[in-house]
């Protein structure tokens, strides 16, 4: 099982970086997403595999997957989108006063594609 | 306890406020108020004085990181007593005189406010018993001297000499903060009171003289010492008053009261006499000589400044108690002279509207009374007998003498003295004879006449003084002195006479050289001024600083440029290389076995084909990835297969959070792809691509070793103690959840806040974002075939509430079961956005608020406030408690405070997450519409009915 989950975290860091090293705006949103799974489940993965035993404490149950690194994912899970959420709005921004979806795209702004003036 | 000393210190730095916004009423409040806020420190340190000529010094301590060595604690000693009165009494004058100075369009009440800063901070420096907390005031007295030499921000000489100012002092200031802390690792503690006491013992240890160095350039580059002489010339773009209180009275004199007050635990040693008197002396004669051909007034005082200051350490580097107690005596003499003679020029600047001592002349005609204050201080400065100057400087050469005999090279000091004095003696001539005397004045912009009353009297008080102390030293300057000098010894202070004539010595004799080769000197002054404009200046410090910071300046141009060129890419291409590079050393290094001794979990089928799953999806992502449409359903799938590995290990929470985020992050990635190109560019094969290509599986291959390496190895957790308390504590069963609400609620409170930012900001990222989306060629496109299909529309539409009823449920039964407020923010977000899909933005609009940062507002507001009720209880901020209550039908229950924080999460996540998400389909849809541009592109469609709104796009 554990050398599963290492393969599939190595893969998904590998797509997810190769990914992030793309020139348009929208591989590098979908490579970040990627490698923040890879993230989370290695940090998930840093409390080492329990199965059938989840941290909720009930009677007659011995031992539980170690609470801590769940917290802390729980929250990474819903930061992460928060921050998708943000770089694909700074992806759009730029979209819009570059008029390129590259990420290097630079230079004087020349107007959103619609060809309007800006002032 | 008693806070008396603190309150003074702090007094300052609120009346600065107060003064700031008092000023509006006009300038006689103004300064009313001022003195009022210089007033009442003074009196709070006056009603310690009894205690303090017993002998006692006064302690003030509160606990702050008692752990590491911090606390905010002041001390009153005899040195802090006369330099508070320093700062006190010339601050008064020094308010009082500002008033008449400043022109009527300057704002009086931002320079009181300055002052007022400057004050408390300099006050702090004297009254600190720990030595980090001095080091603050210390800083702080930078930062408002910068403010206050800036003050005519307009000016651009202003702006430099604020800048010069604040980066040799700001740099002086990290160095005393390096010896500062070596003290403390020496001593062991950073109480003032225990460092004093442990002299032999600093002196005797390895570390002493880099902390020597340290702590001396902080107080060189402070005190304008050579060779960091350059930036009070340069300071004196500052107004006058300024000047006249922070660079001759009290901020440069910080300086030489560390010096002061380290004595007992410095001086003493081969270095501090080498280092301290050698600079000291270099200082003396260097400030001297230049000043002498200053042409500008306060230049002129300027260079003064610098020497009389070198004149000051060269007494604490000689080291003797009695060079002690003329070094403090000429500190006290010094300010009252020194500061007189600002003030004075002040006032010729201020009536003749210029300071170059080459274009005023003859001034005595229209101001005799000024003229005649302006001698008495210069007669000081120069060290002219029955003025309080030549006592200290008598001390000098006297101690200086004594050196000569006891140290190589020794002779240089009286030499130097001699000649420092007769250039004191020749510059101070020149103020009064180039000024007042000494023919006519030349083209001046305005008619001088005598200064208003009350411009003068500041003066007044300063010369009486310089003339009571210089005639009757033993009635007036004697105990406060004595007070002084116990303190910096920290034991009586030696015989010492304060009398005018002590019989015939070889001071006497220096004393007479230096008049007489003054009176030489400025009488030959043109040719020495036709020498000195051509080969003068050639050693320019100013200028080897400039280059120096120019160099700083390029050179870490030259390392951004080198690592950021401008290319994100290439930067993370740096980055992941870095990274790999770090990881592969440090495991290189450990030498240890990359599998560890766990024994492993079986593999069963399912887990295999899920991950088999995961794996293809991620691959297949990143195959179809410039198919930008597939790539993120297939995105999407590689989330739900995270969720299952959640769910299977035992992390029901995870799994939860996992799927309904998903579910946020497809719709939020798919209105985005609205605006953005359909498909990636074609990327052909190249060098640059397949480096990339092998970065990325190194990278790949370095998280599997890392996980694999990981998995196998049994570790320590702290979850037994969350287990354990979980119940009991935190009153409820589901672990996570109450790590999260309760253990470590702080660190969720932060969470829910940068979420709240992230929506707030993406809002502000949206508006006025003008962008046009995918055109439409015709009815059929790939985007919809039907606007809105009625049964998913009225599906929806039914099954919100149960959507609803599920998150409230999800978020109550969060605290004992797989639940709580992220999770049931994130389906309530997801039930009102299906309800915008189906039935269109406009429909939906139409009937919920537009704007959620109420909703985010209040859930902030909830979280923050359940925690600090607790307060109220006398519980540590969010502390929580819970109870049973028994409801009826539904039986026993539990209610937990945390739950109402959890509420606040849930209402954070339910307004961030429809913040980003309705805006963005808001604008989708007046894309869509086709508005003329300007057209405000948010609420546009909130008046249309149902059946004619367009569409978001996607679902």
């Amino acid at each position: 099982m554990e050398i599963l989950l290492s393969l599939a975290i190595g893969v998904l860091t590998a797509c997810g970086v190769y990914l992030l090293l793309r020139a348009q705006t929208f591989p590098v949103v979908l490579g970040l997403t990627l490698l923040s799974y890879a993230v989370n489940l290695f940090l998930f993965a840093s409390g080492r595999l329990v199965e059938g035993r989840p941290p909720i404490i009930a009677a007659g149950q011995t031992g539980y997957a170690d609470p801590l690194p769940q917290a802390l994912v729980l929250t990474a899970i819903v930061i992460g989108f928060a921050m998708t959420a943000f770089v694909i709005m700074l992806a759009l921004k730029a979209r819009a006063e570059l008029g390129s979806d590259e990420v290097d795209a630079q230079g004087e702004p020349h107007g959103d594609p619609t060809g309007e003036e800006r002032p | 306890m008693s806070m008396t000393l603190t309150l003074a210190v702090l007094l300052p730095f609120l009346g600065a406020a107060g003064v700031a916004w008092g000023s509006r009423l006009g300038r006689p409040t103004a300064i009313l108020l001022a003195l009022l806020v210089v007033l009442m420190p003074a009196i709070l340190i006056l009603s310690l004085l009894d205690p303090l000529v017993a002998g006692e010094t006064h302690l003030e301590h509160f606990a702050w990181l008692p752990a590491a060595g911090l606390n905010i604690a002041f001390r009153l000693d005899g040195l802090g007593l006369l330099f508070a009165g320093l700062i006190l009494g010339i601050g008064a004058l020094v308010i009082l005189y500002a008033r008449y100075y400043l022109a009527a369009e300057d704002n009086l009440g931002r320079l009181y406010a300055y002052l007022l800063l400057f004050m408390g901070a300099m006050l702090g420096v004297v009254l600190s018993e720990n030595l980090i907390q001095m080091l603050m005031f210390w800083e702080l007295t930078s930062l408002s001297s910068f403010l206050l030499i800036g003050y005519w921000r307009q000016r651009e000489d202003a702006r430099t000499g604020a800048r010069m100012a604040l980066a040799v002092t700001g740099a002086g200031g990290l160095a005393l903060l390096g010896g500062i802390l070596l003290l403390g690792r020496m001593t062991g503690s950073y109480d003032l009171s225990i460092v004093l006491a442990s002299g032999d013992l600093i002196r005797a240890h390895p570390l002493y003289v880099p902390t020597l160095l340290l702590i001396l350039l902080g107080i060189f580059t402070k005190s304008a010492q050579f060779p960091f002489h350059f930036w009070l010339p340069h300071a004196m773009a500052a107004p006058t008053p300024v000047s006249s209180y922070l660079h001759s009275a009290t901020m440069v004199k910080a300086g030489v009261f560390l010096l002061a007050r380290l004595f007992p635990a410095l001086a003493g040693t081969w270095e501090w006499n080498h280092l301290v008197a050698g600079f000291g002396m270099l200082t003396l004669i260097t400030g001297a000589v230049i000043a002498l051909f200053q042409h500008d007034l306060k230049g002129l005082l300027a260079y003064s400044t610098i020497s009389h200051l070198g004149l000051i350490t060269v007494l604490f580097g000689i080291g003797t108690p009695l060079a002690a107690v003329a070094g403090i005596f000429h500190i006290i003499n010094h300010a009252t002279f020194k500061a007189g003679l600002f003030m004075a020029a002040g006032i010729i600047d201020h009536e003749t509207g210029t300071r170059d001592m080459r274009r005023i002349n003859g001034l005595w005609r229209a101001m005799p009374y000024t003229g005649t204050l302006a001698m008495v201080a210069a007669s000081a400065m120069a060290g002219v007998p029955l003025f309080n100057g030549f006592l200290s400087k008598e001390m000098f050469f006297g101690e200086a003498v004594g050196v000569a005999n006891a140290m190589a090279l020794g002779w240089l000091l009286p030499v130097a003295a001699t000649l420092a004095g007769a250039f004191a003696v020749a510059y101070s001539l020149r103020f009064v004879h180039d000024v007042f005397f000494n023919g006519e004045p030349v083209d001046l912009p305005r008619h001088p006449h005598e200064p208003p009353r009350w411009m003068r009297v500041p003066v007044e008080i300063l010369v009486v003084i310089c003339l009571l102390v210089g005639m009757l030293p033993a009635l007036t300057v004697e105990p406060i002195l004595h007070l002084a000098v116990s303190a910096v010894l920290q034991g009586p202070p030696p015989v010492h006479d304060l009398a005018i004539w002590h019989g015939f010595s070889p001071a006497v004799l220096m004393s007479i050289l230096a008049m007489s080769g003054g009176v030489i000197i400025y009488s030959v002054r043109k040719p020495i001024y036709g020498w000195w404009d051509t080969q003068g200046g050639r050693v320019d410090f100013r200028r080897a600083y400039e280059r120096l910071l120019q160099g700083l300046l390029t050179l870490a141009g030259r390392v951004t440029l080198w690592l950021d060129q401008g290319s994100m890419p290439r930067l993370l291409r740096l980055f992941v290389a870095v990274a790999l590079i770090l990881g592969l050393a440090g495991w290189w290094g450990s030498g240890s076995p990359l599998t560890g001794p766990l024994t492993l979990l079986p593999l069963d089928a399912v887990s295999l084909s899920t991950g088999l799953a995961l794996v293809l999806a991620a691959i297949a992502t990143l195959v179809w990835h410039r198919q930008r449409f597939t790539a993120l359903i297939l995105v999407g799938a590689v989330g739900l297969m995270v969720a299952l590995v959640f769910a299977k290990f035992s992390a029901p929470d995870l799994a939860l959070t996992q799927l309904s985020v998903e579910v946020v992050t497809v719709i939020l990635l798919l209105l985005a792809l609205f605006f953005l190109p359909q498909t990636t560019p074609e990327d052909p094969p190249s060098p640059r691509r397949w480096g990339d290509a092998v970065l990325a599986v190194l990278a790949g291959l370095g998280m599997s070793i890392l996980t694999w390496a990981i998995l196998t190895r049994p570790y320590e957790s702290i979850a037994g103690f969350f287990l354990e308390r979980s119940v009991p504590g935190g009153g409820g069963r589901n672990v996570v959840n109450v790590i999260l609400v309760d253990f470590r609620g702080f660190d969720t409170l932060g969470e829910i806040t940068v979420l709240a930012l992230a929506g707030l900001a993406i809002f502000a990222l949206l508006d006025k974002l003008r962008l046009s989306g995918q055109r439409v060629a015709g009815p059929a496109t790939a985007w919809h075939w039907d606007r809105h299909p009625l049964i998913v529309a009225s599906l929806v539409r039914l099954l919100l509430p149960l959507a609803l009823l599920v998150a409230v449920f999800i978020l109550m039964r969060g605290h004992n079961l797989p639940g709580g407020g992220f999770i049931a923010g994130l389906i309530t977000a997801i039930a009102l956005i299906m309800l915008y899909l189906a039935n269109g933005v406009a429909w939906t609009h139409a009937r919920l608020p537009d704007k959620t940062h109420p909703v985010i507002g209040a859930g902030l507001l909830l979280a923050t406030l359940t925690g600090l009720a607790s307060l109220l209880f006398g519980h540590p901020f969010l502390t929580s408690t819970f109870g049973h209550v028994h409801w009826p039908l539904v039986g026993e229950f539990e209610v937990a405070s945390a739950m109402l924080f959890d509420l606040g999460v849930w209402l954070v996540v339910v307004g961030s997450t429809l913040l980003i998400l309705i805006h963005l389909g808001l604008m989708s849809d007046a894309s869509r519409d086709g508005l003329a541009p300007g057209t405000p592109v948010r609420g546009s469609g909130a008046g249309r009915s149902a059946g004619d709104s367009p569409p978001g796009p996607g679902c």
